[in-house]
C-alpha cells in the first residue's frame, strides 16, 4: 500500500495520492459492501423465515446481486412529467456524499482514517443527519403524495432520533475526554459499551431509525406508504437508494463500533496493522447483522409511536445516563 | 352508503389509496381525505373486481354454477362451495350420507383454519412484519395439502355434489390430518409468545380501528369482526347447518372490539375449528360419501317453485344463500349475502380520526376479501 502510495505521490504529488488512494479504496469497498450486505440481508431474512434465499446465481447465490444490478441497470429510467426535475435526479445522487464523507472519518487501524480531524466525532453526528436532506428532496420533488408522506416523516424521525444518537455519544466523550475519533479508540481498553451499556442501546436503536430501518422504516413503510419516498424511482435511480440506506447501515455500525465496541482494536492489532480494519468491519458487520435481525423479527411502529418512543423514552433515558455518567466521572475518575 | 362529510378546508387533502396499493387486499380503492397524517373521511370505493356471479347463477344450471360459488371467496371456497350445495340439497329434499355430512365439516373447518392462517400473515404483513407471513404461509400449506389431497385443488374447490361429495376420503386422511394439527398446535403456542406478548404489536392492535357493538349491529357485521365486539354469534350456533350440531366447540368472543379483539378471536377460533375436526375424525361414519340416488352433475336439476334463504358460517362471517326457483332448472334469482361488504361498509364510520398506519391494520383486521366485497 505504501510502495503504491510513493508511486502515486511521485506522479501526482502527496495529497492526491492520498485522495486517490483513499477516496478510490473507500468508494471500491463501499460498493462491494452493498454487494454483500444485499445479499447478507436476503440470507439473514430467507432463514429469518424458514427459506434458502437466492441460491441459484453462483455459490448460495453470492452473485445473485450483480445480476440484480445488470437487471436494474437495463430499466428504463422514468421520470414522471410534473415532477421538480433537478431536485429528482440529484436526490440519489446527493444520498451518498455525506455517508463516504462519514466513511472517510472512521479510524480504520494503528495508522488513522483517511480523514483525520481532532473534532471527528461532531462531524459525525452532523453528516448523519445530513442524509435526510436527499430523502427530503426526493419525496418532495416526485410529486407524489405518498413521497411526500414518507419525506415529511423522515425529516422529523432523523430529528427526533439524532438527539438520541447525540446525547449516547456524548456519554462517550465524557469518559474518553475527547471528540478525536483515533483518541476515543486508542483510549478504549475496555469497550466503552461495557461502561456505557444504556448509552450504546440507546446508539443503536438511534441509528438504527436514522438508516430508516426497521422497525423504524416508517419512510418507506410498504404496506402504508407503498415505496414511501421512493415510489416514483425507477431502475437505477431506485437502486442507488438501497446502496445508500445499505452503505449507511455499514458506517454508522463501524461509528458505533468505533464508540462503543473498541473500533479497529482486537488482538494483537497493535503488531500487524492490517488487522484492524478486518477487526473495524468484523464489529461493523455484527451492529449491521443485529439491524438486520431486527428487521425481520419486529413489526412496524405507527408514526405517533416513534416520536413518542424518542422524545418520550430515549431522549429522557439518554440525559438522565448522561447525567448519572458526569456525576460517577466526577466520583471515581477513570484516569 | 351515504357520502361521508367532506371538509372543505383548505389544510386536507385527498389520497387515493388503491386499487393498487400493497395494502389493500386485491383492488379495493380506499378514499381518504387526510389533514396532515390523520384521517378526516374515508369512502371505500368498491366494484373493481365485479364478476356478476348472481346474473351468472340465473342462466346456469344447479350443477353448473358450482365452479362459481369458491371463487366469490377464494380463502375459504370449499365453505362457499358446501353452503351452494347444502341450499339445492334443503330445496330440493336430497339426502345426504352421513359420512359426507362429516366429511364436509371436517373439510369447512380444516379450510377456515387455512383462512385465518392466511390473514394472520396478511395482517402482520400490514403492520410492516414480514416473517410471520411466511411462518403463516407455511402451516396454511401444510392445510393446503390435505385439502387437494381430497378436492384436486388448491384453492378454488369444486368438490360438494348434491347429495355428498365428489370424491372420499382416503383411509390415510384422518391419521394425516392429526399429524397437521398437531404441528399447527405447537406453531400456535409459538406464535403466542411472538405476536401477542410482543410490544410493538400489542401497542399498534390495542384500541384501535374500535367496532362498538351497536355499531356493529347497526351496520350487520358478522364473524370474528362482531364476535370481536362482544356479540357471541355464530352461524354455527345460532343457526346449526349440516353435522355441526353434533361436535361440541366455543365461540370465543372478546369485548374491546378493537384490532387486537379481532386478531385475538381468530386465534382462538383456530383452535375450536381444530377441536371440531378432532371430533368429527373420531365419528367419521362409514358407508357412501354420496348418495347413490342423487343424480350426476350431467343431469339437470330440477328445484320445486318457492323462496328459501340459506345462511353457514364462513370465515369472515354470515354467508347466506336466497334461492328463488320457479321450478326449472336454473334459479329465478340467487342472492349472495357476503360478510365482506358490511365489514367493509363499517370501516367509513371507523376510520376517521386515526392514523394513515392505523388505516391499514384496521382495513387488514376485518379480514376483506374482495371479490367477495363484489361478487
Amino acid at each position: 500500500m505504501s510502495a503504491l502510495h510513493g508511486l502515486l505521490a511521485r506522479l501526482i504529488g502527496d495529497f492526491g495520492a492520498t485522495l486517490l488512494l483513499g477516496a478510490g479504496g473507500i468508494l471500491l469497498y463501499l460498493t462491494f459492501n452493498v454487494l454483500f450486505l444485499i445479499w447478507l440481508e436476503r440470507k439473514v431474512s430467507a432463514h429469518a423465515q424458514r427459506r434458502l434465499g437466492p441460491m441459484e446465481v453462483g455459490p448460495h447465490g453470492a452473485l445473485q446481486t450483480i445480476a440484480d444490478m445488470l437487471k436494474l441497470l437495463s430499466k428504463q429510467l422514468v421520470t414522471p412529467l410534473a415532477t421538480d426535475r433537478f431536485t429528482f435526479l440529484f436526490a440519489p445522487i446527493l444520498i451518498f456524499i455525506p455517508t463516504i464523507c462519514l466513511a472517510s472519518l472512521v479510524p480504520l487501524g494503528g495508522a488513522s482514517a483517511f480523514a483525520e480531524m481532532p473534532n471527528g466525532l461532531a462531524v459525525v453526528v452532523v453528516l448523519s443527519g445530513i442524509t435526510v436532506i436527499a430523502i427530503f428532496m426526493a419525496g418532495w420533488s416526485s410529486n407524489n403524495k405518498y413521497a411526500v408522506l414518507g419525506g415529511m416523516r423522515s425529516v422529523a424521525q432523523v430529528v427526533a432520533y439524532e438527539i438520541p444518537v447525540l446525547l449516547s455519544a456524548l456519554a462517550v466523550v465524557l469518559i474518553a475526554q475527547t471528540l478525536d475519533l483515533n483518541e476515543i479508540v486508542s483510549g478504549q481498553h475496555v469497550p466503552y459499551a461495557l461502561y456505557e451499556p444504556v448509552a450504546a442501546l440507546i446508539f443503536f436503536i438511534g441509528i438504527t431509525a436514522e438508516t430508516n430501518r426497521a422497525p423504524f422504516d416508517i419512510p418507506e413503510a410498504e404496506s402504508e406508504l407503498v415505496g414511501g419516498f421512493h415510489t416514483e424511482y425507477a431502475g437505477m435511480r431506485f437502486a442507488l437508494f438501497f446502496f445508500a440506506e445499505y452503505t449507511n447501515m455499514l458506517v454508522l455500525g463501524c461509528v458505533g463500533a468505533t464508540l462503543f465496541l473498541g473500533g479497529w482494536k482486537g488482538p494483537f492489532a497493535d503488531r500487524w496493522p492490517f488487522l484492524g480494519p478486518v477487526y473495524l468491519l468484523l464489529k461493523g458487520y455484527v451492529v449491521v447483522f443485529l439491524m438486520m435481525w431486527a428487521r425481520w423479527t419486529f413489526p412496524r411502529l405507527r408514526f405517533d409511536q416513534l416520536m413518542n418512543f424518542a422524545w418520550k423514552l430515549l431522549i429522557p433515558v439518554a440525559l438522565v445516563n448522561l447525567l448519572v455518567t458526569a456525576i460517577v466521572l466526577q466520583a471515581v475518575p477513570l484516569r | 352508503m351515504t357520502n361521508p362529510p367532506v371538509p372543505d378546508a383548505l389544510d386536507t387533502y385527498v389520497l387515493n389509496m388503491g386499487p393498487q396499493h400493497p395494502s389493500t387486499h386485491g383492488v379495493l380503492r380506499m378514499k381518504l381525505t387526510l389533514r396532515g397524517e390523520e384521517i378526516v373521511a374515508a369512502e371505500p370505493v368498491i366494484g373493481y373486481s365485479h364478476r356478476a356471479h348472481e346474473k351468472m347463477a340465473e342462466n346456469r344450471t344447479y350443477a353448473q354454477f358450482l365452479p362459481n360459488t369458491s371463487r366469490q371467496d377464494y380463502l375459504s371456497g370449499i365453505i362457499y362451495n358446501f353452503a351452494w350445495v347444502e341450499a339445492v340439497e334443503k330445496m330440493a329434499g336430497i339426502q345426504v350420507p352421513e359420512r359426507a355430512l362429516v366429511a364436509r365439516v371436517v373439510l369447512a373447518e380444516l379450510n377456515r383454519v387455512a383462512s385465518h392462517l392466511l390473514w394472520i400473515g396478511a395482517f402482520l404483513l400490514d403492520l410492516g412484519a414480514a416473517t410471520p407471513f411466511l411462518y403463516a404461509w407455511d402451516d396454511r400449506e401444510a392445510i393446503l395439502f390435505l385439502l387437494e389431497s381430497v378436492t384436486g385443488s388448491r384453492l378454488t374447490y369444486c368438490t360438494g355434489r348434491f347429495g355428498g361429495l365428489s370424491r372420499d376420503l382416503d383411509a390415510d386422511f384422518p391419521r394425516r390430518a392429526r399429524e397437521v394439527i398437531a404441528k399447527l398446535r405447537a406453531r400456535w403456542d409459538e406464535y403466542e409468545g411472538l405476536i401477542e406478548d410482543n410490544v410493538i404489536f400489542v401497542n399498534r392492535a390495542k384500541g384501535v380501528g374500535v367496532l362498538s357493538r351497536d355499531l356493529c349491529l347497526s351496520y350487520g357485521v358478522t364473524g370474528p369482526s362482531l364476535r370481536g365486539s362482544g356479540v357471541a354469534y355464530d352461524v354455527r350456533k345460532a343457526e346449526p347447518y349440516g353435522a355441526y350440531p353434533r361436535f361440541a366447540f366455543d365461540v370465543p368472543t372478546r369485548t374491546e372490539g378493537d384490532v387486537f379483539a379481532r386478531y385475538m378471536v381468530r386465534v382462538l377460533e383456530m383452535r375450536q375449528s381444530v377441536r371440531i375436526i378432532e371430533q368429527a375424525l373420531d365419528q367419521l361414519p362409514a358407508g357412501p360419501i354420496l348418495n347413490p340416488d342423487s343424480i350426476g352433475v350431467k343431469k339437470r336439476l330440477k328445484l320445486p317453485a318457492g323462496t328459501q334463504y340459506y345462511a353457514v358460517e364462513s370465515a369472515r362471517g354470515h354467508y347466506g344463500i336466497l334461492l328463488v326457483s320457479e321450478g326449472g332448472t336454473e334459479p329465478y334469482r340467487a342472492k349472495f349475502r357476503t360478510p365482506s361488504y358490511p365489514n367493509l361498509a363499517v370501516l367509513a364510520d371507523v376510520m376517521p380520526g386515526h392514523m394513515v398506519a392505523d388505516a391499514v391494520a384496521v382495513l387488514g383486521s376485518v379480514d376483506l376479501v374482495m371479490p367477495e366485497v363484489d361478487r
